[in-house]
């Protein structure tokens, strides 16, 4: 396509757009790269005032852990090998392979068998294999790059980050679950209601958004701790103690979430064309039965994208699940704020370094996968008004 | 559709609301009235060690928690009006510290000092997320069409990342020797400690935020970029437009929407600034509002917890929220009423 010559840019309006584009490219990675660099190295290594030590980890290397150029060979031919099976025979097997209709269930076992194959060939295969081809490899089996995985050992293994994934899991499986099925229930009826009293909710919830959570969680604190005897007249002594619990701070996040979820639900039903439910409660169905089987079946892609912010929120939730988790219960995010606490080695410093790329690289995943998905719904809320 | 099937569908949700929402709000207020100590009781204890011939002994009366059968702490609740703001706002120190006209002492006071830090956190930074996401998104429009995709892949990083791991992340570019304290040492040839006063916290602190936010910015503002009227910017050019008088007064308009939209997701956030204050470890010198009610929260070396303190500055924290919504909502309501 030419442009109209009058909007030509001129050379030095084209250098300065991409040197600020290059600009933001570098402040937007950088932090995110350099502490996924650092937890990699020796604790000399990671916080060492000279950033090619840092990268190259001459003390790491000095331990005897390292990679040699080709090891790194491998390693890249191997990422080449598993994106372009990603974006090539994966995509035509779940196709072929899945039943009818039910295309994400195949998309999710196709995505496992992959990721576990991955990891058992880096993980288990390469290693020997490398070790024998370095040994004979002469210069080119030598370390360049210093690189361990000891303190992600550390982390996952004798810190018990483990639980804390179990524990973010199922919290986040359950949030997002449940503001979704409320959310949807709710957006469609605010969605299909012109009435002031669905206006008055919208602008109550937005006012609910607002809140500090810590507000709310003042509120909670008292009661929760003390439910078992608030409760006991209604319940008996099967009474439970609120405090600590999964399922009182799924709730309370559920219920946190619910402004924000049905604001963007509200929009995406929105989109969607009224003729659709009148069509089928002329064909005879209920309010409930167009929702369910006309409506739902094209809303799938704003259900999914106002379920990866549910997702968002309740992952990345800090002040809340370390006021009503016990340590029992503690999810992945209040763990790390008490590993850097008690930091006083910098070992210490780089295991909390090691347990922060941990909690981040399910959401690099995350991005890399929805990327379209999150565009669209923080535009959807906003161009909408 | 009837109101009954409305109210079906939409019960679920306000139900939720209402149970974890609004009746906490009530709770919080009135518990903001209350203070529930534990009954202390008087007991004399007597201690003794050993020592050559005979022991030592002491008596001395101690306060001690007061247990019921169960071996639970007995605790009394009294009404105490508004003690507890007073114990939050200060009132006496804020008068000594005016008698002085210092300002210095005014901001060692918790709740002034928090008070102080949110505002100047949310107004400062305010400007920078709008004026970095136009730029963002004006360089974004003006790339190439295949190098938008990565672009934006980049720019979600550090929106999604967890906001106390991507503060933590800045903080380890600075801290002690880091690379970016150790870069700004040989640039300035002198001594940085990034972590010791309070002003560079500030700086790192809305750095962090600017960085987190102004992608959110960039991508709505972007979004809009793409529905600008082309014909409405030829006629600009024709008209002999400088291309800083199209982004100006056509293009400015056009994104005018979508600016108040994000300057009040904005304003609604950066009030409640509270992850950085964990992730810099900032609390010795810098605190914000929500982190003041924090940490009331958290419970003490005796394991108590100051819920009615936590109350109050909840409150107080409420009354600010109330302020910043009004325009938007008076804004809203006038809408609305116009639109029907």
């Amino acid at each position: 396509m030419s442009q109209p010559r009058a909007l030509r840019q001129p050379a030095l309006l084209r250098i300065s757009s991409a040197a600020f584009l290059a600009f933001w490219c570098l402040v937007a990675a950088f932090p995110i790269f350099w502490i996924t660099v650092m937890s990699f190295k020796a604790p000399v290594d990671a916080f060492d005032a000279n950033p090619f030590n840092v990268i190259f980890g001459p003390e790491t290397r000095a331990r005897g852990k390292g990679l040699s150029t080709l090891d790194i060979l491998a390693g890249l031919t191997l990422f080449y090998a598993t994106w372009r099976i990603a974006i090539g025979p994966l995509p035509r097997a779940v196709r072929e392979w899945s039943p009818g209709g039910q295309v994400w269930i195949g998309w999710i076992i196709g995505a496992l068998v992959t990721g576990l194959a991955f990891v058992v060939v880096l993980f288990g295969v390469l290693p020997p294999v490398m070790d024998l081809l370095n040994g004979i490899a002469g210069p080119l089996g030598r370390d360049v790059i210093g690189l361990t995985t000891e303190h992600y050992h550390t982390v996952w293994i004798e810190r018990g980050f483990t639980r804390n994934f179990q524990n973010s899991l199922l919290v986040t499986t359950g949030v997002v679950t449940i503001s979704l099925t409320f959310g949807t229930l709710a957006g469609y009826g605010l969605a299909r209601s012109g009435s002031s009293l669905a206006f008055w909710i919208l602008i109550i919830a937005l006012i609910f958004r607002a809140l500090p959570h810590a507000v709310l969680v003042a509120g909670y604190l008292p009661v929760f701790i003390n439910s078992a005897e608030i409760l006991r007249p209604i319940l008996g002594d099967a009474a439970p103690t609120l405090y600590g619990k999964p399922a009182a701070t799924i709730a309370v996040l559920v219920a946190i979430n619910q402004p924000f979820t049905i604001w963007m639900l509200r929009s995406f039903f929105q989109n969607i064309p009224a003729d659709l439910d009148e069509a089928a409660r002329v064909d005879g169905c209920s309010h409930f039965q167009a929702f369910r089987r006309v409506i739902m079946p094209v809303m799938w892609p704003g259900v999914i994208t106002t379920g990866l912010f549910s997702f968002l929120l309740a992952y990345n939730d800090f002040l809340v699940t370390s006021l009503l988790l016990d340590a029992q219960n503690q999810t992945m995010v209040p763990a790390i704020a008490g590993m850097f606490n008690m930091e006083t080695t910098t070992t210490d410093q780089v295991v909390a370094v090691a347990a922060a790329v941990s909690i981040t690289a399910p959401l690099f995943l995350l991005v890399m996968i929805f990327q379209r998905q999150i565009v669209s719904g923080l535009t959807a809320g906003a161009v909408k008004g | 559709m009837k109101f009954r099937t409305f109210a079906a569908f939409v019960a679920p949700s306000i139900l939720m609301m209402l149970l974890f929402i609004a009746f906490p709000l009530v709770s919080v207020l009135k518990q903001s009235f209350y203070l529930t100590q534990p009954v202390y009781e008087m007991v004399e204890v007597e201690t003794c060690t050993p020592g050559f011939l005979t022991q030592t002994c002491v008596t001395e009366t101690k306060a001690q928690p007061q247990l019921d059968e169960f071996g639970k702490i007995v605790t009394t609740t009294t009404f105490v009006g508004l003690q507890s703001y007073q114990n939050v706002l200060e009132f006496g120190r804020v008068k000594a510290a005016w008698a002085k006209r210092s300002w210095s002492e005014f901001q060692t006071i918790d709740f002034w000092k928090a008070l102080r830090f949110t505002l100047t956190f949310t107004f400062i930074t305010l400007p920078l997320i709008l004026g970095m996401g136009l730029g963002i998104a004006l360089v974004i429009n003006n790339a190439t069409r295949a190098l938008r995709g990565p672009v934006i892949f980049l720019s979600l990083l550090p929106m999604i990342i967890t906001p106390v791991i991507g503060a933590l992340s800045i903080r380890w570019l600075f801290i002690g020797d880091g690379i970016l304290t150790a870069g700004l040492e040989w640039w300035l040839e002198r001594d940085i400690a990034m972590f010791a006063q309070a002003w560079t916290l500030e700086l790192m602190m809305m750095f962090y935020r600017v960085w987190h936010v102004a992608p959110f910015a960039a991508i709505i503002f972007y979004a809009g970029l793409q529905t600008v009227n082309q014909d409405s910017l030829e006629s600009a050019v024709i008209d002999g437009a400088s291309r800083w008088q199209r982004l100006r007064y056509v293009i400015v308009p056009h994104l005018m929407p979508l600016i108040v939209f994000v300057t009040l997701i904005h304003l609604m956030d950066a009030y409640r600034v509270f992850e950085e204050v964990v992730g810099f470890s900032s609390q010795a010198h810098v605190i914000s509002l929500q982190w003041l009610t924090y940490d009331f929260l958290v419970p003490d070396q005796a394991g108590n917890r100051s819920v009615s303190r936590a109350s109050a500055s909840a409150m107080l924290t409420m009354i600010g929220i109330v302020i910043l919504l009004v325009p938007v909502l008076r804004r809203t309501w006038r809408d609305h009423r116009g639109g029907h």
